[in-house]
């Protein structure tokens, strides 16, 4: 097994138990163990109420696990900071600026403080100027260099999000977290920007991962399906919070060509992941998860799994 | 009766004449009230004719007074100017406001105090002030600051915490600090509503202006007002008071431009 420090992402039995609102306690991820490699794309589905933004949060740091350890980069992240890039489904421009400041933004930051940003306005006009054209080679392969003077307001949300990808990008963090970021589009712009991902994920080789409820997505954008889900038994008499169910290596290479969509693996994987993962009244036994990606480990307690029985 | 639809398009026009009647409705009534009433006492002083109140309007504004000043320009200058720096002060409002959105700690030390504070009647405050601050600009300016600022910090703090937590997360993610956070991603973002803000309390700024002016002063558009109100001068008074109207209607307006041509980005969304 590599070390930790090998790995993009790191979460080892990780809990997350929330205070319920009738002063008793509800434990919304048990047990997480989670590796994930640098420049994998991996995408993670699960049913609503599955805690995938609980897990979400934890690799950005915004929350804390309630026990375990959550790694990016081999350091714990107790803050959201510039390793973590991010693409949300809302709110993911800075409606104030222009595209072109959007980008930006995050280049301005390493270069500037606050004070001297206002301090020496006119003198750092030059190298604001260089940034600005550097921001703009990450705009422009996006396909909207010409759209650099435009503020958010005025793009669709298909543009938007292309420019969300290029401002994170653009400030070069270690890996990419994506909160359905095309939860809100029309279906054609959302198979458009599936492959508008996959380019910049070839180009860049950047470690992803992509949050969606969305099964066609996950099976069609991932090299490596996760599945979190709070369906699930064991030999406990009750269990609560949601477990990875399965985690598997999505057949037929990666990046995939578009008529994959079309294949039996495709429709067959789609199906084993809706039935073990996703269906209430189907509750797969832990010892019979699919944990077969090659990075796939877990750690589990005597009482869940009596293997005498 | 097509006038009452919803969708209904009045011509530029006709919203322009719609916009204009209630003014020449006022005016005219005022002008009717003025002839009955100097039709029946030509000396009367309560309700002067249009004329009357234009001479009144000449003799402030062009005429130089017993010390050889022109009263109009001299009030004028004197209330702008404490209007002027009253506002200004308020933009620390606005930084407060901001600071107790966004941390914490500032939030709790001033929530509940802003909160006490802005229930404090600032006219009570008045006698305490001048005790304090004596009689000059000091303490009308601070009775204009009492009164609004609270109001502009608490406006601000909740605009502050409504701006989407995810634009704060992702400037974080982008390497943004804290103060990096505040004032270059939530301040921009609400400012043009802070401005709104500010101009829709010009009303309170002009009321306290005019409340510190009326107990003290030597000059000032309200210092006027009540002394010529001894001599029932209402030729004096009436267009006093739309000369203050008009100047606080004025300053509203070009806020508004303001926000209009500077926050393109605000007002289209």
């Amino acid at each position: 097994m590599a070390d930790d420090d090998d790995y993009a992402i790191s979460l080892t039995d990780v809990y997350k138990v929330y205070p319920d609102g009738n002063g008793g306690l509800k434990t919304v991820l048990n047990d997480i163990d989670l590796r994930i490699r640098p420049h994998e794309l991996t995408t993670l589905v699960g049913p609503s109420g599955s805690g995938k933004s609980t897990l979400f949060r934890l690799i950005l740091g915004c929350e804390q696990p309630t026990r375990g350890e959550v790694l990016v980069g081999g350091l714990p992240m107790t803050a959201p900071n510039r390793d973590c890039g991010i693409v949300f489904q809302k709110y993911s421009l800075f409606p104030h600026l222009s595209v072109l400041d959007n980008v930006a933004f995050g280049l301005e930051l390493q270069e500037f403080t606050l004070w001297s940003r206002w301090l020496r306005y006119l003198a750092q006009r030059r190298r604001r100027g260089e940034l600005r054209e550097r921001a703009h080679t990450f705009l422009a392969r996006t396909g909207l260099g010409a759209e650099g003077e435009k503020y958010p307001y005025q793009l669709s949300g298909g543009m938007r999000q292309r420019v969300a990808i290029a401002q994170a990008l653009a400030a070069g963090p270690k890996i990419l977290l994506m909160d359905e970021p095309f939860g809100a589009l029309d279906a054609s712009t959302r198979q458009d920007m599936q492959l508008f991902l996959l380019e910049q994920w070839q180009a860049t080789r950047m470690t992803v991962l992509f949050v969606t409820h969305d099964l066609d997505e996950a099976v069609f954008l991932g090299s490596r399906v996760l599945v979190l889900s709070q369906y699930y038994s064991t030999d406990e008499p009750t269990c609560e919070g949601a477990k990875i169910v399965k985690d598997c290596t999505v057949p037929g290479g990666h990046p995939k060509p578009t008529n994959f969509r079309f294949t039996p693996e495709y429709a067959e994987l789609i199906a084993e992941i809706q039935r073990e993962g996703l269906k209430p009244e189907y509750r797969r036994h832990l010892r019979d998860f699919d944990l077969t990606h090659r990075d796939a480990f877990r750690t589990i307690s005597a009482t869940e799994w009596k293997q005498s029985s | 009766m097509r006038f009452f639809r919803i969708n209904a398009q009045p011509a530029r026009a006709t919203a322009l004449v719609l916009s204009v009647l209630p003014f020449a409705v006022a005016v005219l009534a005022y002008a009717a009230a003025a002839y009955v009433r100097h039709a029946e006492n030509p000396q009367d002083k309560m309700v002067p004719t249009l004329s009357q109140l234009a001479d009144g309007m000449r003799r402030a504004a062009f005429e130089q007074d017993r010390d050889g000043e022109y009263r109009l320009l001299v009030d004028t200058v004197a209330s702008t100017r404490r209007f002027l720096i009253g506002v200004a002060c308020l933009f620390v409002a606005v930084l407060v406001g901001l600071h107790m959105g966004l941390l914490p700690y500032a939030e709790h030390l001033f929530l509940r105090f802003m909160l006490f504070f802005d229930k404090v009647p600032a006219l009570a405050l008045l006698p305490i002030l001048f005790i304090a601050f004596g009689l000059d600009e000091t303490s009308k300016i601070a009775l204009i600051v009492i009164g609004v600022f609270p109001t502009i910090a608490l406006d601000t703090y909740l605009r502050a915490k409504a701006v989407p937590s995810e634009q704060i997360t992702k400037a974080l993610t982008l390497g943004a600090s804290d103060m990096e956070v505040a004032y270059r991603v939530v301040l921009p973002q609400i400012f043009p509503e802070v401005l709104d803000t500010i101009r829709l309390n010009f009303k309170a700024v002009v009321l306290f202006l005019i409340a510190g002016e009326s107990l003290a002063a030597t000059a000032g558009l309200g210092y006027r007002i009540f002394v010529v109100r001894r001599y029932l001068a209402m030729d004096i008074i009436i267009p006093y008071v739309i000369w203050l109207s008009l100047l606080a209607y004025a300053a509203d307006l070009s806020v508004r431009a303001w926000i209009r041509w500077r926050y393109r980005w605000n007002v289209a969304q």
